[in-house]
């Protein structure tokens, strides 16, 4: 018998991209940037997203607006369900990169995943709920039937959460679909490992291509050409320095865009139960006049 | 002019029930006082006569009347338990009411709106609105907003001269049913209704500085929209202002709403009632002389039936009466100032010079006063600029499409999304195109129905927020 030792199997590395329409391509500038641990080990590099790849991501998610804001919400619901179901999946991988990502011990990590999944299932729930709560019949004074309903407002940028890298995240991105719109997300810049595992769930958890569009990258660098595009409808600057928010929500006004309110320095606490200010910030009541008569 | 001897004798309001009088001053802290601007002087737009001399604002009186709406916050109005706000409001809607034939009167002297619009539709339906709210101010822990919303504090608000009691009833209803103090601005060239209103305020013994009225320009607008003292800004106007209001506001942590400018398609479908058709498309652009944001300016007729429906609608058009407000036979009256006018006028010759073709009712104008006959232009293409930009004037713009998509495609061709009419007998078209339609407000076989139960407001370019119903809620709410 020899005593010479099998070699240590070498990992086989991943290279991270973008999740642009369904597809992962680079990003169209080539650039990428490192990523650490919070202890400040190199994990990987991430690509490093350019205002070419929001101007691809802001077309892709402006062409899977009317099929998932057609979609039934019966069929949106199962849709955000199975996201929970492909996450549940993978709890050990994101486990794994939020708590190097967030410098969490194992077991606060996987709590912080746990979340994440139920935060899914949460909205998932609310799909066929928000027309119900949102909506009504107007019992106006004359001989017409006049209904109110909430429709998706569009096309949403997303600046996701800097410090919470993916119960911040699904936080901020599955209130924007379960409402019916499409987005294109920067996710936090120094964590952006949970969010591009994220995009392989979504890859391949029925989400048509598009709906969700996934940029790893700098929301100070991104942020203000989402403002300013004319196809975008709202914006969510809540990943956005807070001396940035005010500049972004200026370039926002050429276009009379939705910015959500985001207040603090302070990103709120995730685990907290929402309500549903998220879901009404993404929607628009639209009221329908017809006369009654025989 | 159609020689009849059916024609109606005229039929005047006496101008004497509006109680004019020479002079106006602001409300500030439940007092009228002198403004420290330059003061206004109110126009009839139907006579171009000076009604009367109105105090305008300046920076301090803003400063002040900001001051007086959060002291009255803090030590009466947020803290009343909402059964009491109620009855304030019941008091005011009531009020309203009571002097009704009086406001109707005032309001067609100031703006130029005929008085059956007026005295129909404008000061009732303000009246609703503070009946509607006044209910909601007891009732806000059912609203959906959680088990105990707040107030936000201050509103500062800013309202158009269309609809100038109508707006301040959609603006202060609200905004007090919600337990808000509001310090308003009415629009510079009909700030009279405002006034009166603020004498109905004393009327009802609502506390002082719960409700301040300045009158002023642009500037007094401007200056209050960035008073630090404010917490809430809600605007009614054009997109341009609202995008320049929107910037003001941008990062200061006010809530902020915006009832903006609209360019409404109004669709009619080959099998839809032509007769009524004909009734909506006038309704939806001659009502109050075109000045309505939600008004239907582009037809989009099918292409079958486009010159059958010309026809009824010019013919129906030219019955229309044009003339002095005050007569209760008029349709449609005067244009609200010389350079709105001027504005109407300019785009219009914009229509004839890219190739539209103009049609203009054959009615008799006024000497006097600033008037606009009803205009109808065909042969308009998606790009010209009657096509795109809002008139805010009874010019009505056709174009025709084939299928339905096309009709939906060219009705979402613009960045406004306030309204859009459909006309059809199918039911199941009418939801379609409903939900097809990127507006916020969608008539079907009617048009230009308002009502505080029902909340109205625009998409995209047209602002952002409800008004009226449960939804306007939001609007005055810490939500």
């Amino acid at each position: 018998m020899s005593d010479t030792r099998t070699p240590e199997r070498l990992a086989v590395a991943k290279t991270y991209k973008l999740y642009i329409g369904g597809k992962f391509p680079r990003s169209e500038s080539g650039r990428v940037y490192p990523v650490h641990s919070a202890e400040g080990k190199f994990l990987a590099n991430a690509a490093h997203a350019s205002r070419k790849d929001v101007r691809d991501a802001v077309a892709a998610a402006r062409k899977a607006f009317p099929g998932w804001a057609g979609a039934t919400a019966y069929n949106r619901g199962q849709v955000l369900f199975r996201i929970a179901e492909v996450m549940e999946g993978r709890r050990e991988q994101f486990a794994t990169e939020v708590a190097a990502a967030e410098g969490l011990h194992r077991k606060q990590a996987r709590a912080v995943v746990g979340a994440a999944i139920d935060r899914v299932v949460w909205y998932a729930g609310w799909t066929d709920k928000i027309a119900t709560v949102l909506g009504a019949a107007n019992p106006v004074a004359g001989p017409y039937f006049s209904f109110s309903v909430p429709e998706p407002t569009g096309v949403v940028a997303v600046l996701a959460p800097q410090q919470s890298s993916l119960l911040g995240l699904v936080s901020v991105v599955a209130p924007v679909l379960a409402a019916g719109n499409t987005c294109v997300v920067v996710s936090s810049a120094e964590r952006p490992l949970p969010a591009v595992t994220l995009s392989e769930v979504l890859a391949t958890s029925d989400v048509p291509g598009g709906v969700v569009n996934v940029l790893t990258g700098r929301a100070e660098e991104l942020g203000p050409w989402l403002a300013s595009h004319a196809d975008v409808n709202a914006l969510d600057p809540t990943g956005a320095p807070e001396d940035l928010r005010a500049e972004l929500a200026r370039a926002a006004a050429d276009t009379v865009k939705r910015v959500l309110p985001v207040r603090g320095e302070r990103e709120p606490d995730w685990t907290r139960e929402p309500d549903i200010q998220r879901l009404r910030a993404f929607t628009e009541v639209k009221t329908v006049w017809h006369p009654i008569g025989t | 002019m159609i020689e009849s001897p059916w024609e109606y004798a005229p039929a005047p309001e006496s101008r004497d029930i509006a109680n004019l009088k020479p002079s106006y001053q602001m409300f500030v802290d439940g007092e009228f006082v002198d403004g420290g601007g330059e003061p206004l002087k109110s126009v009839n737009p139907a006579t171009e006569e000076v009604l009367a001399e109105v105090a305008s604002a300046d920076e301090s009186d803003v400063d002040k009347a900001v001051r007086a709406a959060r002291r009255a916050f803090d030590d009466t109005w947020s803290t009343m338990p909402g059964t009491e706000r109620a009855k304030y409001l019941f008091r005011i809607a009531r009020l309203v009411q009571e002097r009704g034939r009086e406001l109707a009167v005032l309001e067609t002297l100031d703006n130029g709106k005929p008085i059956k619009e007026s005295r129909d539709a404008d000061i009732p339906t303000a009246a609703a609105h503070f009946f509607h709210h006044a209910g909601w101010a007891d009732k806000l822990a059912h609203a959906g907003y959680g088990p105990d919303p707040r107030p936000l504090g201050v509103a500062g608000q800013v309202i158009p001269w269309n609809f100038p009691l109508l707006m301040l009833a959609w603006k202060i209803a609200p905004a007090l049913a919600c337990g808000n103090t509001v310090v308003l601005k009415p629009a510079e060239t009909t700030p009279l209704s405002a006034l009166v209103f603020a004498e109905i305020c004393q009327q009802a013994g609502l506390p002082p500085g719960v409700v301040n009225i300045l009158p002023g320009a642009g500037d007094v607008g401007a200056a209050l929209v960035a008073h630090p003292g404010i917490d809430k800004v809600a605007f009614t106007g054009s997109t341009e202002v609202g995008k320049q209001i929107q910037r003001t506001v941008a990062g200061s942590g006010k809530k902020l709403t915006l009832e903006l400018g609209g360019k409404a398609a109004n669709i009619v479908f080959d099998d839809a009632p032509l007769d009524q058709a004909v009734e909506g498309i006038v309704n939806g652009i001659f009502f109050n002389q075109g000045h309505v944001c939600c008004a239907g300016s582009r037809l989009l007729v099918q292409e079958s039936i486009a010159e059958e429906l010309l026809e009824k609608l010019r013919a129906r058009v030219r019955t229309l009466r044009v003339g002095d407000p005050l007569d209760k036979n008029t349709d449609v009256g005067a244009i609200n100032s010389a350079e709105q006018l001027a504005k109407i006028t300019e785009l219009a010759d914009s229509g004839d010079a890219e190739g539209a073709q103009r049609w203009t009712s054959p009615c008799p104008l006024p000497d006097r006063g600033f008037f606009f006959a009803p205009t109808v232009f065909s042969g308009v293409h998606q790009s010209m600029r009657i096509a795109r930009e809002e008139i805010f004037g009874p010019v009505l713009s056709v174009l025709t499409f084939r299928t339905p998509a096309e009709a939906i495609a060219k009705a979402n061709n613009t960045p406004y999304g306030l309204s859009a009419g459909i006309w059809t007998e199918k039911g199941s078209r009418i939801l379609w195109a409903a939900q097809q339609l990127r507006a916020g407000v969608v008539w079907a076989n009617t048009f230009n129905r308002f009502d505080p139960t029902a909340p109205f407001g625009g998409y995209q370019e047209s602002g952002f927020g409800r008004e009226g119903g449960r939804s306007g809620l939001e609007a005055y709410l810490d939500v």
